[in-house]
């Protein structure tokens, strides 16, 4: 008999233990989620720092001073330590934080953390409650406040070393930032504007111009398949937006090779794997029933290349997943499943009945 | 005389803070959204209902007896339109290059729902001096909602205030507060701030009350 058991804490006999219902637990508590995207990040943010030195890691750590920062000062008191233990303010900060430029004033990271838990969770209630994804509502909100500061890209790997600082990132608080770099487009940008394509194999491992987080596509699929062994995920959503952004872009490449991107391009520029496996897969702002999940990813998938080939901004991630977590409730509510022992006329009826 | 002065400044005050049309009320949000984008247009806009607010606030409760209940709010909305005719032809010769800003805002004074609103639940019930009184603090009330909205505004959006450089040139523009957005956010956030107070003023007078409670029953058992 072990004693090493935690039923077993207060010495008593086990097999007099007597307990009441639920007796089976779930190990997955909300700490232990948060875990698991944090390891899973861990690749994605190692790779910002090799690319874009300590500008990154400021970045990334204000932004998540920012979100942490607003989340304590408008929890209230009893409560504080329950919502911080759950480390999910600070992963919403990561994983702003992961989509910004590295050339940003480091205040705005600062502030986009800070609208991301403010305006994007603790407004609606806290973790669980809110409708859009909060870190891409803080970069909604820097989007549509700075759009000069938060379109102008550093290309990766340009640093002699480490420790050299863009001094954009310094800039005081409300006051605009000068990149001392050459400035650079992204591969989505070189592509929409001037018909480039960008090799794949450095979009693959991610020395090209954008966020400091979304460059590399393949550490960001490392942490994807991660969460997915981990049973962290839906798999339903990364496979249903890969699938159907890839699907449409093909159909778009048959109808004219000269102007759209490959099907490949289209997977791995931009953000769309970060999106995809880190955001899209939110539990809180996607859908709960399997059907669900099929057309909420289907719904993002496709309006990531519509945007990124019919709209007039060159990256569509952002916006394809907030319109798709608006539509979560809706989708939710359609695709309640048939409760168990009951066909579908009853069901039909009871409906009836109840209204 | 004393007592109705108190009710009268009573009625002006209210409008200003427990009552604001804004931010108790939430009425009036078309011009309140759409001219806050900088704080002279705002404070122009805030001026313009006054005029027209206090003018057919006086109109309507001075003829009330002899407007019929059957059409009182087409009677209404015409002695609001003369006003804002008024208004409208005065901006055009004193501020062209602001009324040429607030454009269509200043005819659509006449469908601020806070003007006929007070026609209807006060001005056509009270004598003239209540529903003068209570226009006056109505349309403070919506001229300080306005002003604090198209400032804070401004100032983010703009760097500015009534166009005076407050940061210097280096200053990083705030674009979305300048955008329809911004105005949604600004007004949110004050609605919030507002509301926030007012509970916490709630909280404060219940514990007073409490206390207050706990000295009367320490006095009786003494």
């Amino acid at each position: 008999m072990s004693n090493n058991n935690p039923n077993n804490a207060s010495g008593k006999d086990p097999h007099l233990l007597l307990q009441s219902a639920p007796l089976l637990h779930q190990k997955l508590t909300t700490p232990a989620a948060m875990k698991d995207v944090w390891i899973a990040l861990l690749p994605a943010s190692c790779a910002s720092f090799w690319f874009f030195g300590i500008s990154a890691v400021l970045i990334l750590l204000t932004s998540i001073a920012g979100a942490i920062l607003t989340e304590w000062i408008f929890t209230p008191t009893e409560k504080r330590r329950f919502a911080l233990s759950d480390t999910s303010a600070g992963l919403t900060g990561l994983l702003l934080g992961l989509t910004l430029p590295a050339g940003i004033p480091l205040w705005m990271a600062f502030l986009g953390g800070m609208v991301s838990i403010g305006l994007g969770k603790v407004i609606w209630g806290g973790l669980g409650s809110n409708i859009f994804n909060p870190a891409l509502l803080g970069r909604a909100f820097l989007l549509g406040t700075f759009p000069i500061a938060m379109t102008t890209w550093v290309s990766a790997g340009d640093l002699s070393d480490f420790f050299q600082l863009h001094s954009s990132n310094l800039a005081l608080p409300f006051m605009q930032g000068q990149l001392d770099a050459m400035s650079e487009a992204t591969p989505l940008g070189l592509m929409k504007f001037e018909q480039q394509v960008t090799s794949f194999g450095s979009l693959f491992i991610g020395n090209t111009a954008g966020s400091i987080g979304e460059t590399s596509g393949f550490l960001i699929i490392l942490g994807g398949i991660y969460l997915f062994l981990r049973n962290a995920i839906n798999w339903r959503i990364p496979v249903a937006i890969l699938t159907t952004a890839a699907l449409f872009s093909l159909i778009l490449l048959l109808v004219d090779n000269q102007q759209y991107p490959s099907p490949l391009f289209t997977l791995f520029s931009g953000g769309l794997l970060l999106g995809t496996f880190f955001m899209a897969t939110d539990p809180v702002t996607s859908p709960l029933t399997p059907k669900g999940c099929w057309i909420f990813g289907i719904g993002i998938g496709f309006l990531v290349v519509l945007i990124r080939v019919y709209g007039g901004l060159p990256e569509g991630v952002l916006y394809a997943i907030l319109l798709m977590n608006a539509a979560t409730p809706l989708i939710d509510r359609y695709t309640q499943p048939r409760i168990f022992g009951r066909d579908k006329q009853n069901l039909k009826n009871n409906n009836k009945a109840d209204k | 005389m004393m007592a109705t002065d108190n009710i009268a400044y009573e009625e002006m005050i209210k409008g200003i803070w427990r009552d604001n049309p804004v931010f108790v009320q939430v009425l009036g949000m078309c011009p309140m959204l759409a001219v806050t984008n900088s704080a002279i247009n705002a404070v122009v806009m805030g001026v313009a209902t006054f005029f027209v607010l206090v003018g057919s606030s006086f109109l309507v409760s001075a003829f009330k007896q002899w407007i019929p209940k059957q059409v009182r709010i087409s009677l209404y909305i015409i002695i609001i339109a003369t006003f804002v005719t008024v208004v409208d032809y005065s901006l055009l010769a004193m501020l062209p290059a602001i009324h040429k800003e607030l454009g269509a805002f200043i005819p659509l004074i006449v469908a601020n729902c806070m003007i006929l609103g007070r026609q209807e639940a006060f001005a056509s019930k009270n004598t003239v001096k209540f529903a003068v009184m209570d226009a006056v603090g109505m349309s403070a009330g919506f001229m300080i909602a306005l002003f604090s909205l198209g400032a804070v505004r401004e100032i983010l959006g703009v760097g500015a205030l009534f166009g005076f450089d407050l940061f210097g040139p280096d200053f990083e523009p705030w674009v979305i507060m300048i955008l329809p957005p911004g105005g949604f956010l600004t007004l949110g956030l004050l609605l919030l701030f507002f509301n926030w107070m007012t509970e916490k003023r709630k909280q404060f007078l219940i514990q007073l009350a409490e206390v207050d409670n706990e000295t009367i029953k320490v006095k009786a058992n003494g």
